[in-house]
């Protein structure tokens, strides 16, 4: 019982003990839920030593987080926030790591019928048009953003998505896969996302491949001058690994039910 | 249904393979609400005391505020405690942000109001039946305090035990504050809502089976403790 207590104890001093190489990096609930994370973190710590910390929310909070200098990186996916982020002076740089698309969930019988349809606007027009239940992610984040876009391309404006079909989860991606799969509703998600997501039901990916539906991953180190506390030096050696030969085995490499879910594609 | 037949069985897997993980995250737990518990109660309750023996302008409105603050949003705890601690905040500089530290601070905030306000209802009670001994015994307030606090020791538990409860399941503030980070800051209530996100339904509510099983074993400790409900005693 003494033991286990010391054990705690020692369990929370060892967490607060900032150890040098420690590393914060607020990343995407869409990187965090497709289990990726889970294969890359173990390798970096045995190639480099580093203790890399995810705080998982939303690109929208990510790039809060780096603002206010609370994580040393961030890694995210949404270019317009990025760049923002980056006139702001908050981040040093951004650099390209990998890659995957957005693919449109629905119902397995398409009541919409836009497994037919040519493009994502139109498959989009084709929901509106059916008043189809839609899940929205609603938390301005990476994918809620990309889904916003691709409303406006498709030129259905916020005033024509009413509530009765257009449900705003508010929440992460996997919270609004299982919005989507309690109201049998379609859903735009990040491929890796969805072949992770336990909870199915009926639902089942009908429309992906149209080149808007690109999805960029893309690592920015927190600005030393705007925060000196961050630990820039540990930041761009995680970069380095990122960008490594070796992260690009581990990412093109990680499948789930033979599908890849990462293009590895760092300069 | 089958979820929560699999998540019966997933409990007690985890519980009888001494699962590492959960046993850490369970150890975590109660570390964060206990420590938050114990100073919530080293302010509390003399708080409470405090407010019963004294008179004082504005004595309805304090002590109807204390008792709103009881239901206070553990989100908003969250959030609050989360900007006083960011790097661009008044505390920043102490780095406490996602640690387990950050954590008990917001449970300290959420869990005081509670823990002073059920210690005020009893110590009042207490106080209304010894006020005229106390006073002709000619003591002081402090003395007064003591006295109170001693002899109403068991409903002060059952107001520590409240704190606990309502900490032990609180997810709010501590996923703001903490982060969820694994190894660092994940907890049984933190790791129950990214289960719950990850679809995997199963998991969750064995997790949140081990919660449940984990408040019960900590009530029966300490009532076998402090030695109630043996044979004839009250």
């Amino acid at each position: 019982m003494i033991r286990s207590i010391l054990t705690a104890i020692a369990l929370l001093a060892s967490a607060s003990t900032l150890s040098a190489d420690t590393l914060k990096m607020a990343v995407t609930t869409s990187f965090h839920n497709s289990g990726l994370s889970d294969i890359l973190l173990p390798e970096i710590a045995k190639d480099t030593g580093l203790d890399v910390q995810l705080i998982v929310v939303g690109t929208g909070q990510a790039i809060r987080l780096g603002e206010a200098g609370d994580v040393d990186a961030i890694l995210v996916h949404s270019r317009k926030a990025e760049d923002a982020f980056l006139a702001g002076g908050f981040g040093t740089h951004r650099r390209e790591i990998m890659y995957n698309d957005f693919v449109l969930i629905g119902p397995s019988d398409d009541p919409a019928q836009i497994a037919r349809a040519e493009t994502a606007a139109a498959a989009l027009t084709a929901i509106a048009s059916a008043k189809a239940p839609f899940a929205s992610r609603g938390d301005d984040s990476g994918t809620h953003k990309k889904e916003l876009a691709l409303w406006g391309a498709a030129n259905i404006l916020e005033e024509r998505r009413a509530p009765g079909w257009y449900n705003e989860a508010g929440a992460g991606m996997g919270a609004t896969l299982n919005t989507a799969a309690g109201l049998n509703a379609y859903v735009l998600a990040d491929r890796a996302s969805w072949l992770n997501f336990g909870n199915k039901q009926s639902l089942t990916l009908l429309f992906s491949g149209d080149p808007v539906l690109f999805n960029q991953y893309a690592f920015l180190p927190v600005s030393p001058t705007k925060h000196p506390h961050v630990k820039h030096g540990l930041a761009l050696k995680l970069e380095g690994w990122l960008t490594s030969p070796r992260a690009a085995e581990l990412i093109n490499n990680y499948t789930i039910n033979g599908e890849t879910l990462f293009t590895f594609n760092a300069e | 249904m089958l979820e929560i037949w699999q998540g019966i069985q997933a409990a007690f897997w985890l519980i009888v393979t001494f699962d590492a993980d959960l046993y850490e995250i369970a150890a975590r737990s109660l570390l964060v609400t206990c420590s938050a518990v114990a100073i919530a109660a080293l302010i509390g309750l003399p708080l409470g005391a405090w407010l019963a023996v004294s008179r004082y302008r504005l004595r309805r409105l304090v002590i109807a505020v204390l008792n709103a603050l009881m239901g206070l949003p553990p989100v908003v705890v969250g959030l609050v405690v989360y900007l006083m601690l960011s790097r661009s905040g008044p505390f920043g500089v102490m780095g406490l942000l996602f640690t387990p530290w950050a954590m008990i601070i917001a449970q300290v905030v959420i869990l005081t109001p509670l823990i002073a306000s059920i210690a005020h209802q009893s110590i009042r009670d207490l106080w209304a039946e010894y006020h005229d001994l106390l006073i002709s015994l000619n003591t002081t307030r402090p003395q007064r305090i003591k006295t109170l606090l001693w002899d109403s020791r068991r409903a002060l538990l059952t107001a520590a035990l409240a704190g606990f409860g309502r900490g032990i399941g609180e997810v709010g503030a501590i996923m703001i504050v903490g982060g969820n980070i694994d190894h660092v800051t994940r907890v049984m209530t933190t790791a129950i809502a990214l289960e719950t996100s990850k679809g995997d339904f199963a998991l969750a509510i064995g997790l949140g089976f081990v919660l449940i099983g984990l408040a019960v074993a900590v009530n029966l400790a300490l009532h076998m403790l402090s030695g109630t409900e043996v044979r004839d005693r009250w």
